[in-house]
């Protein structure tokens, strides 16, 4: 995986994490021109697209897009299927999670991203948290 | 007030904000309490500050002077600061900064940790930034780890290996051995992350290809033992035929997941030179897959079958009934675009009439695409007559698109000064 993003429908990021070492400049750019194209998808179109050389699967759940980059060779329904377990993640820590606890327990959120993906592959999903 | 309290007050006051530039306004003045707290000597609330700092990052705002305390948090031997200070590190440091070389010192030392919590976090950030020099640096320290840790660092040491190597492919010789005997364990996780190491090390070097070739048989075992157990079988494996009939048998599509693992196998018979009759039944399942009510799951089938189709045509062929029905779908200029591959002549008639029924957008796609279809057909023997018939009929829906007036003209162009005779 390449990056993921969390973002709302107003397109702010809620959460954004880079795998691949890039300038902020060209994230900030990168962030920008992808929501604005996913924000743009009407609501029956499918959850795949090629976006400048790069494959994209993202997922609406709730008022969040979840938005993951991926390289050619992946797989995008199983990136689908890791983007539906962190949801499930998240809910089972905050409980029925909603957008404002992303919110306000960020750090969290990235906590719990980092020990279910390292360097952009899926772990087994952990039994404890810490 | 505790300083968690802060951070989420500090939140709550960023969204109130009503304009832009009052939101600006309250964070200009938050980072410079933020600052001139990174200028004192240790208090109680770094974490809370530096997690302040991140947010305000995310939401656009300039943190670069936050990075040096990164660094002094990460060498922290508070858990909850190590934790923020990597966090940061992997958010404002990348390996362009000069900033990210001072951590290496302190992986190392947290990499050897007593708690495994704190090995993780080592772990976690050097797989997201390391850069060659840390990882040429601290590569033995993660070969140690993989031979020797709990079943919980092994499987985040061999995905950070992963990264290791793909930074700096020499040391794939290094990770070689430890990645063979990383097979024989029992854990999933450990299995699934070692499974990956050795697809990536062979990726990079095709003598550690012709190695691990021996180990097939090994890895073809532990993936019948999966099937058979009832675990769903998450890991790909270069194998040979069997397990795969059997993965595609026994697995139930009815879920994503279940899809997930089916479309896997589908990739890797393709790549793999399996035989004809397990690319056929790689073609049915994709052609199952068209099907399925899930929009995505037929997106796929479509992209994939269009890499197909060059190969195996024949094996298509026999879908080509419910490709066409996929055009009565809204998203069909993926569906065109195959149909346009495979045989057309017979389907002219059906492509006219979607033609004239299609809307608008996708007028200029089906037109392109019934075009480069007659084309390649006029290249061979009897396309002419195909071409006659369906000149007529396009002319009349043309000149009711005007904005396809242009591309026309300039195909009919092109047309011509191939074949001077029509």
């Amino acid at each position: 995986m390449q990056f993921m993003l969390l973002f709302s429908r107003q397109g702010k990021l809620r959460l954004q994490k880079w795998y691949v070492p890039l300038s902020d400049k060209e994230r900030k750019k990168i962030s920008r021109d992808l929501v604005q194209t996913i924000l743009a998808r009407k609501p029956k179109m499918c959850s795949f697209l090629e976006w400048r050389d790069l494959k994209i699967v993202y997922k609406r759940y709730a008022s969040l897009y979840f938005c993951c980059a991926v390289e050619d060779q992946d797989n995008e329904l199983i990136t689908l299927e890791i983007i539906h377990r962190y949801v499930e993640l998240l809910d089972k820590y905050f409980g029925s999670v909603c957008e404002l606890d992303i919110i306000f327990n960020f750090e969290k959120a990235y906590f719990i991203l980092d020990e279910f993906l390292l360097g952009g592959r899926p772990r087994r999903r952990p039994r404890r948290m810490c | 007030m505790s300083p968690t309290v802060r951070l989420q007050e500090m939140i709550r006051v960023i969204r109130s904000a009503r304009t832009q530039g009052e939101e600006r306004g309250v964070i200009q003045k938050e980072c410079a309490t933020i600052r001139a707290q990174f200028r004192q000597a240790d208090n109680g609330g770094r974490s809370h500050n530096l997690a302040k700092l991140l947010y305000v990052h995310m939401l656009g705002y300039p943190a670069h002077f936050g990075q040096m305390e990164c660094v002094r948090l990460i060498a922290s031997p508070r858990y909850n600061e190590k934790r923020v200070g990597y966090l940061g590190a992997m958010m404002l440091l990348d390996e362009n900064q000069d900033a990210s070389l001072l951590i290496t010192n302190s992986i190392k030392n947290d990499l050897s940790h007593s708690s495994p919590y704190v090995q993780s976090l080592a772990l976690c950030t050097l797989a997201c930034m390391g850069s060659s020099e840390m990882c040429r640096d601290l590569a033995p320290e993660i070969d140690r780890l993989l031979r020797n840790s709990s079943s919980y660092i092994k499987k985040k040491a061999t995905l950070c290996a992963v990264h290791m190597v793909r930074k700096v492919p020499e040391l794939g010789e290094l990770f070689t051995p430890a990645a063979r005997s990383l097979l024989a364990e029992k854990n999933h996780g450990v299995l699934h992350g070692a499974v990956i190491l050795i697809t990536e090390l062979c990726e990079r070097n095709t003598q550690t290809l012709v190695q691990f070739r021996e180990v097939v048989p090994e890895l073809v075992h532990i993936m019948r033992g999966l099937v058979t157990s009832g675990y769903s079988p998450e890991h790909t494996v270069a194998g040979i035929s069997d397990p795969f009939l059997q993965v595609a048998t026994n697995t139930d599509s009815s879920k994503t997941a279940g899809s997930a693992v089916l479309y896997e196998t589908v990739l890797t018979v393709m790549d793999i030179k399996s035989e004809s009759g397990l690319r056929v039944l790689a073609v049915n399942i994709l052609g199952r897959f068209l099907l399925n009510n899930d929009r995505n799951i037929r997106y796929i089938s479509m992209t994939s079958l269009q890499k197909i189709v060059i190969t195996d045509h024949n094996a298509v062929q026999r879908h080509r009934g419910t490709i066409v029905d996929c055009l009565k779908d809204q998203d069909a200029s993926l569906s065109l675009a195959l149909v346009s591959s495979i045989n057309i002549r017979s389907m002219m008639k059906e492509l006219l009439l979607f033609l004239s029924t299609c809307p608008p957008e996708l007028k200029s796609h089906a037109a392109s695409g019934i075009f480069n279809a007659a084309e390649s057909i006029a290249l061979c023997s009897a396309g002419g007559d195909v071409r006659d018939e369906t000149v007529p009929n396009l002319i009349q829906l043309i000149t009711s698109a005007s904005q396809l007036h242009c591309y026309t003209v300039h195909k009919l162009y092109r047309a011509l000064v191939g074949d001077i005779s029509q």
